[in-house]
């Protein structure tokens, strides 16, 4: 059993540079950031190197951060830009019992991330998740749409801090 | 000159007597042998996330109630369990107690609804009508606790809602000792019962390690080999006062991880959570149960993962703070939207009878699929 | 003959109207559509369980809408659901009834406010007869509820049928 710092010197001697800081004050827990692009190859040294074996990826969410500016739209709506929108991974080991989470952070005007289907069969679904409801794109996904939301819908990424409702769908009426 | 051939599309829509809810699987035949499914989900998405981000903590809990609603005290332990480690305060003995007691109900309920349409769907009406009449007893305990017959409210951050009736310990000892002879009953009637076990035995058979990547947690792992409880492995609340084994599939008629190898897991666990609050009933320690719940729930700014077993799997609660009275974010890992990936690997060359077998095997619940 | 002979003693014959007799027929045996969405569906099943009986009314469960008389919604109806309640309704053939069961189908329910999926109401789709409140209703309101449909099947004419 290990427990995160000894894995960040692990992963520090192994990938140098693309590994972000470490970020111990917070509760509950310290999260190790990484680059977008490189989440792939960190995933796929964290399943396979035998004193971590990291072989099941409990959760994987998207978080709007909301640190922007606020502007304020043509028709005064309150629209955030600039930004992040953030991607954390949780993994866990089921034989040597230890636990890590994981953070990319991709640029709010052009979301993209690469995928870590291939590596741990959930994320396919989870994924699809983030694609609908924060519209992060995740390169080499195999079948990225959306997957709660009807397949039509037109009028935004749902769970981002300046959604709007739409009037209608579909001839049925919205709001209240 | 070869003929030509080509698979057909079946549609088993939202609205079908055996999806257990509304889920549409779109099955590609060849003939009568399956070549491949695609499950569409989405058609019971109420947008508990945005929800949540514009209710305070406490405001939180009736709506957990409604993502898994055959364990509706499960949904709610997992979130206070989460709150709690978040705020690091510590809740009364006599509060943990109560706690665990319900959550093993509710456990011994939920598998009595899942066993029952199993058995449903596959032809046999007679013990679904058998057991929903013994959880009528379980759900008049829940009912004279705290007035609801189906979702609670009944776990709040740092207690509880109400404190239980003094003839609950008196009533729960009665049916436990009511229980035990039906658990005998139930496997008289389905579990060895040729017919059933001609549908179910190496049918949908799971290898270990693509339950292990494909992330399936529960009865569905523990009936591929693995002895892995959350209630073990990573304690939470008082569980590791109690004695209790983890049954784990061991092929008794069939293979290793067939579906009912799913099943006999359900029924043996149905007796351990029994054991369970034999121990856990008679030295309930006095207090007050509301005596830890703040005035304001007003968490540090943090993230944390908490998860805890429900029925069917691991539930984890993601929750991010940023210090203010409303969460920031928080994410749900429902375990049958995990579970319900392997419809995929698990029906390829089977017919189409054993899709409805392998579907009521794996346990689903689209309030918790859809969120 | 033997018993029923003696039951009778002017003959056989009971005189009264046929838009009784009609009304009588129907509303002893609505056979209702299954269709169970969410939390309230778990009720309805419990009403159609040992406990609470549903079949002494004599109501029974089919799984195609073309030969059903009822439908009995219970749960949340969504955006992406209310499409295919619309195309079940049509399905059905006259005379047909509604039930909705459950708060989010009468006005939406919890999710009113922030819910950008939920449909408030499946009256914005199809035309409900007895409305049921509850999150979610006791069986024993849900048989008020299917009492209350029949008072209204008792009550009707044959010439303007039920919409």
């Amino acid at each position: 059993m290990k427990n995160p710092e000894e894995i960040f010197e692990i992963l520090k001697k192994e990938f140098g540079e693309s590994i972000l800081a470490i970020d111990k004050d917070v509760p509950t827990e310290p999260i190790i950031a990484v680059d977008p692009m490189y989440i792939n190859k960190v995933g796929q040294f964290l399943r396979e190197h035998e004193e971590l074996k990291f072989d099941s990826l409990m959760v994987l969410s998207g978080v709007d951060d909301a640190n922007g500016t606020k502007i304020k739209d043509e028709d005064e709506t309150e629209v955030i830009s600039g930004g992040t929108l953030s991607v954390y991974y949780h993994l866990h080991s089921v034989y040597l019992k230890h636990k890590i989470t994981l953070k990319v952070s991709t640029p709010r005007d052009n979301p993209k991330a690469e995928s870590v289907e291939s590596i741990w069969k959930t994320a396919d679904w989870h994924e699809r998740e983030a694609y609908d409801m924060f519209g992060i794109i995740f390169l080499n996904h195999p079948d990225l749409r959306r997957i709660l939301m009807p397949y039509d819908w037109e009028a935004g990424y749902p769970l981002r801090k300046d959604y709007k409702n739409p009037e209608f769908y579909q001839g049925m009426k919205v709001p209240y | 000159m070869a003929l030509k051939t080509e698979t057909m599309v079946l549609n088993m829509g939202p609205q079908h007597p055996s999806t257990h809810g509304v889920l549409r699987l779109e099955l590609e035949l060849e003939g009568e042998v399956i070549v491949n499914v695609k499950p569409h989900i989405g058609y019971l998405h109420r947008c508990f996330e945005k929800h949540a981000e514009v209710m305070t903590y406490p405001q939180v809990i009736p709506y957990t109630d409604r993502m898994d609603y055959l364990a509706s005290m499960s949904n709610n332990f997992g979130y206070v369990v989460a709150v709690e480690k978040l705020l690091g305060i510590q809740v009364p003995d006599r509060v943990q107690y109560i706690r665990v007691i319900m959550a093993e109900l509710q456990r011994i309920a939920s598998h009595l609804v899942a066993l029952g349409t199993n058995g449903l769907d596959i032809g046999a009406f007679t013990p679904f009508l058998y057991l929903f009449r013994d959880r009528e007893h379980i759900l008049s305990l829940f009912e004279m606790t705290c007035g609801a017959r189906l979702l609670y409210n009944y776990m709040w951050v740092g207690g509880l809602s109400h404190d239980i009736h003094p003839d609950f310990v008196r009533l729960t000892k009665e049916f436990v000792n009511y229980f035990r002879p039906t658990i005998t009953e139930l496997n008289n009637l389905l579990t060895f019962n040729k017919i059933f076990i001609e549908r179910t035995a190496n049918i949908g058979i799971l290898p270990l390690d693509t339950a292990i990547n494909f992330g399936a947690t529960g009865p569905v792992l523990r009936g591929s080999g693995l002895a892995f409880d959350l209630r073990r492995e990573d304690p939470y609340s008082i569980y590791d006062r109690f004695n209790f084994e983890i049954p784990t599939g061991k092929g008794l008629v069939g293979t290793i991880g067939d579906c009912w190898d799913r099943y006999y897991v359900r029924v043996l666990e149905m007796e351990q959570s029994l054991r369970i609050i034999e121990q856990a009933i008679d030295p309930i320690p006095e207090g007050d149960v509301q005596s830890a719940i703040p005035k304001r729930v007003k968490p540090p700014k943090g993230t944390v993962y908490s998860r805890t077993e429900n029925p069917r799997g691991e539930l984890g609660y993601f929750i991010i703070s940023d210090g203010n009275v409303n969460p920031f974010r928080i994410k749900v890992r429902g375990p049958s939207f995990v579970n319900l990936e392997l419809m995929g690997e698990l029906c390829k060359g089977h017919l189409v009878a054993d899709v409805i077998a392998i579907l009521g095997s794996i346990d689903i619940v689209l309030g918790e699929v859809d969120r | 003959m033997g018993l029923l002979d003696k039951e009778f003693s002017d003959g056989n014959i009971v005189i009264t109207k046929v838009e009784d007799l009609f009304n009588w027929a129907r509303l002893s045996s609505i056979w209702q559509l299954g269709f169970g969405l969410a939390c309230c569906a778990i009720e309805m099943m419990a009403t159609s369980a040992s406990h609470y009986d549903f079949d002494r009314f004599g109501v029974i469960p089919r799984n195609t809408p073309r030969q059903a008389d009822a439908i009995i919604i219970s749960g949340t109806v969504t955006l992406k659901m209310a499409i295919r309640i619309k195309r079940l309704y049509e399905q059905m053939p006259d005379p047909k009834y509604i039930i909705s069961m459950g708060s989010c189908s009468n006005c939406g329910g919890p999710y009113w406010e922030h819910g950008y999926h939920v449909l408030k109401g499946v009256d914005r789709v199809i035309p409900v007869d007895v409305y049921v409140p509850g999150c979610p209703p006791r069986p024993e309101a849900l048989l008020e509820g299917l009492l209350k449909l029949q008072e209204k099947i008792r009550n009707e004419s044959l010439r303007t049928h039920s919409v």
